[in-house]
């Protein structure tokens, strides 16, 4: 497992926008990825978690070949992505939105959005592409009425199958799901989820799942990274993670959970200030404002990443409260 | 205990070219001095109409009826624009979901949080400063005072939806109606904002209504549970029966939907509802939910379904005995 090549990685990677805050006043940088490396390996889940403005989804453009990152490198198969074009990276790596309403084209067919992939990247043969689109709407659960279709005519739950269905014609091996069921009913749902699960037995893929969902996660994913203001502060597999939360923000996360067991309350996660601006991060731990555990070295130095095991079992934490206490050059 | 809300047999009706919408149907429910209702259901089943209903605030096409709509022994339903709009705010407030869009972005903090008490109270722009200023330190944004000046775009979405909190409280409302309070926020300000509204409702003994599609807020918050599909209340109950007893197959279904951290296993099937909701222009036909209950049998798609009463006071909406129901529960809850 471990000798095996990631089919993604990143290393120390960097976004950085500039922000003009008035008219008057002086362009800012606002590191919305500020230094991450993760691995995600074949059949894994990883689950990506955070608040919202922690730089998910930035993130995610990223490993789309959406955003060009400012600094640090993106490897996929083991090579750099600037060996890959556009079009070569997303016949690797697709994505599913969170929006099935504004992620599809209202104007065109159900047949015709799911065809698009392989007409863009001329992989089917003209009469080849109709079977090709039919057999991936079976797959993906979608009646063959609805191949003539439009958007408007479908419920939310089918329009995310439909999402699920164009980025699986073509055969990706990597597939980012950014918050794929946010904006579905409980009961639907679960019935994306189950086909999530399933395609990604069939069809032996592998995803990063973005969601701030921490159940849907832990049901799904088998590795975790928590990320918080630009940087990732935990990885770990889901078990590990779930039983022991090493990161003080991990364990507030893991605490704001609502599991439906009546007479427990409402936890008080204890996270008294509110989510910093990320134009002006606090010095030394960016967390230290809102961390329960804060020590003097917290304010002053940021911590650096405490790694052991690798390959399936690798787990990393960002805390002073664990290992050596050197501080990471800002 | 006393009574502030009573509904019986609440309907909202929106005439459309193509028949009458038959949003809410006929339900009845209460809610009593400090006690948390919480209507939950999906997308659809009208539980957002209920509450504009309470408010009077519906759009102009629908059309409300009720034989009961009465708050703290005041009858709602014969009250014209005027006085509702003296009650508004007053005696009842609304929370909604999107505090961006419900905040004026034109006006201060300070200016939209003493509006309402200005309108229903007696009292002068400073008296409402300092009732703001109590206020927006007791739902725990620091430096009150500085905030009244700012304008909503300047605070983050945690901190709206606490100002939100506290115009509701300005006049010291019976009841308080909170549509998706939290839906738009982060699970740890979420648990913070739920945790505060549980607070300050025990310590200002108000009434509270909270409609919710999920169903962990639902276990956490509420006192008694009111579960709505298609239009209609299918199941009602303590929060302990609901969770514990699902007597209605839908309430059994949703509960089964939900992963749970340490009890569902890993990339194990969920439980799932199939089908869809049915129409809800024209009138239904027996059970709203036969088409899609796994337990369903002839009858159900031929007699309109009455809540009937199981013992300890839960109601569901459901030809099944009660022992029949209990079983299903059981074998839900190991499946």
């Amino acid at each position: 497992m471990s000798a095996q090549t990631p089919i993604l990685e990143t290393k120390d990677l960097r976004c950085v926008f500039t922000v003009r805050q008035g008219l008057f006043k002086a362009k800012k940088p606002l590191a919305a990825v500020n230094g991450v490396s993760l691995q995600v390996r074949k059949g894994e889940i990883l689950g990506l978690v955070g608040e919202s403005g922690c730089g998910k989804s930035t993130l995610a453009k990223i490993l789309l070949g959406l955003q060009e990152p400012t600094a640090g490198a993106l490897l996929i198969d083991g090579k750099p992505s600037s060996s890959f074009s556009r079009i070569d990276i997303a016949r690797r790596v697709q994505p599913i939105f969170q929006d099935p309403f504004s992620s599809l084209n209202p104007r065109k067919t159900i047949g015709d959005i799911i065809a698009l992939p392989l007409r863009v990247h001329k992989l089917a043969r003209r009469d080849e592409i109709r079977p090709k689109v039919l057999e991936i709407m079976d797959l993906c659960g979608l009646s063959k009425r609805f191949y003539e279709s439009y958007p408007n005519q479908l419920s939310g739950g089918q329009r995310q199958r439909v999402a699920i269905a164009r980025a699986l014609i073509m055969r990706p091996e990597l597939v980012i799901c950014d918050e794929p069921t946010s904006a579905l009913d409980v009961s639907v749902q679960s019935q994306i989820l189950n086909l999530l699960t399933d395609l990604q037995k069939e069809l032996n893929l592998t995803y990063i799942l973005i969601s701030h969902n921490l159940a849907v996660v832990e049901h799904m994913a088998t590795h975790v990274a928590v990320m918080y203001l630009g940087r990732l502060v935990e990885q770990a597999p889901t078990d590990e993670l779930f039983r022991n939360p090493r990161h003080p923000y991990t364990r507030a996360l893991l605490d704001s959970v609502l599991t439906p067991e009546p007479g427990m309350g409402v936890p008080d996660s204890q996270l008294g200030a509110a989510f910093p601006n990320p134009i002006d991060p606090p010095r030394g731990c960016t967390f230290h404002p809102r961390c329960p555990k804060a020590m003097d070295i917290c304010k002053q130095a940021a911590p650096t990443p405490i790694v052991s095991g690798e390959g399936a079992d690798y787990d990393m934490v960002e805390c002073h409260l664990y290992g050596p206490q050197e501080a990471r050059a800002a | 205990m006393s009574r502030i809300l009573e509904v019986e047999n609440l309907r909202v009706d929106i005439p459309l070219e193509s028949g009458t919408l038959h949003a809410v149907r006929d339900i009845s429910f209460h809610v009593d001095k400090g006690e948390t209702l919480c209507i939950v259901g999906e997308s659809g089943c009208g539980k957002s109409l209920t509450s504009l209903a309470l408010m009077g605030l519906l759009p102009t096409k629908a059309i409300r009826t009720a034989n009961r709509l009465t708050l703290g022994g005041r009858d709602l339903g014969t009250l014209n624009e005027t006085q509702m709009a003296d009650i508004r705010g007053s005696r009842m407030a609304m929370i909604f979901q999107e505090p961006m869009t419900s905040l004026n972005p034109a006006y201060t903090i300070g200016n939209q949080l003493a509006e309402a008490m200005l309108r229903h109270r007696k009292v002068n722009p400073n008296e409402a400063r300092e009732r703001a200023i109590y206020l927006l330190e007791k739902v725990g944004i620091t430096a009150a005072a500085s905030r009244l000046g700012q304008y909503p775009h300047q605070l983050s979405g945690g901190l709206r939806q606490r100002v939100m909190i506290a115009m509701a409280l300005m006049c010291g409302p019976d009841l308080i109606l909170a549509d998706e309070p939290t839906t738009a926020l982060d699970v740890t300000i979420q648990a913070q904002i739920l945790h505060l509204l549980a607070n300050l409702q025990k310590e200002f003994e108000m009434g509270l209504v909270l409609i919710t599609h999920d169903l962990g807020i639902v276990a956490r918050v509420a006192h008694r549970v009111a579960v709505m599909y298609a239009g209609q209340i299918v199941e009602e109950g303590t929060v302990e029966d609901i969770f514990r007893r699902p007597m209605h197959p839908y309430t059994q279904g949703l509960l089964r939907c939900i992963p749970i951290p340490g009890k569902t296993a890993r990339g194990a099937h969920l439980g799932s509802i199939p089908g869809m909701v049915p129409s809800l222009i024209g009138d239904l036909k027996g059970c709203a939910f036969a088409n899609r209950c796994p337990h369903a049998f002839s009858d159900c798609n031929t007699t309109d379904v009455a809540l009937r009463e199981a013992s300890g006071g839960q109601r569901y909406r459901c030809l099944l005995s009660q022992e029949a129901a209990e079983q299903n529960a059981r074998e839900a809850a190991t499946a």
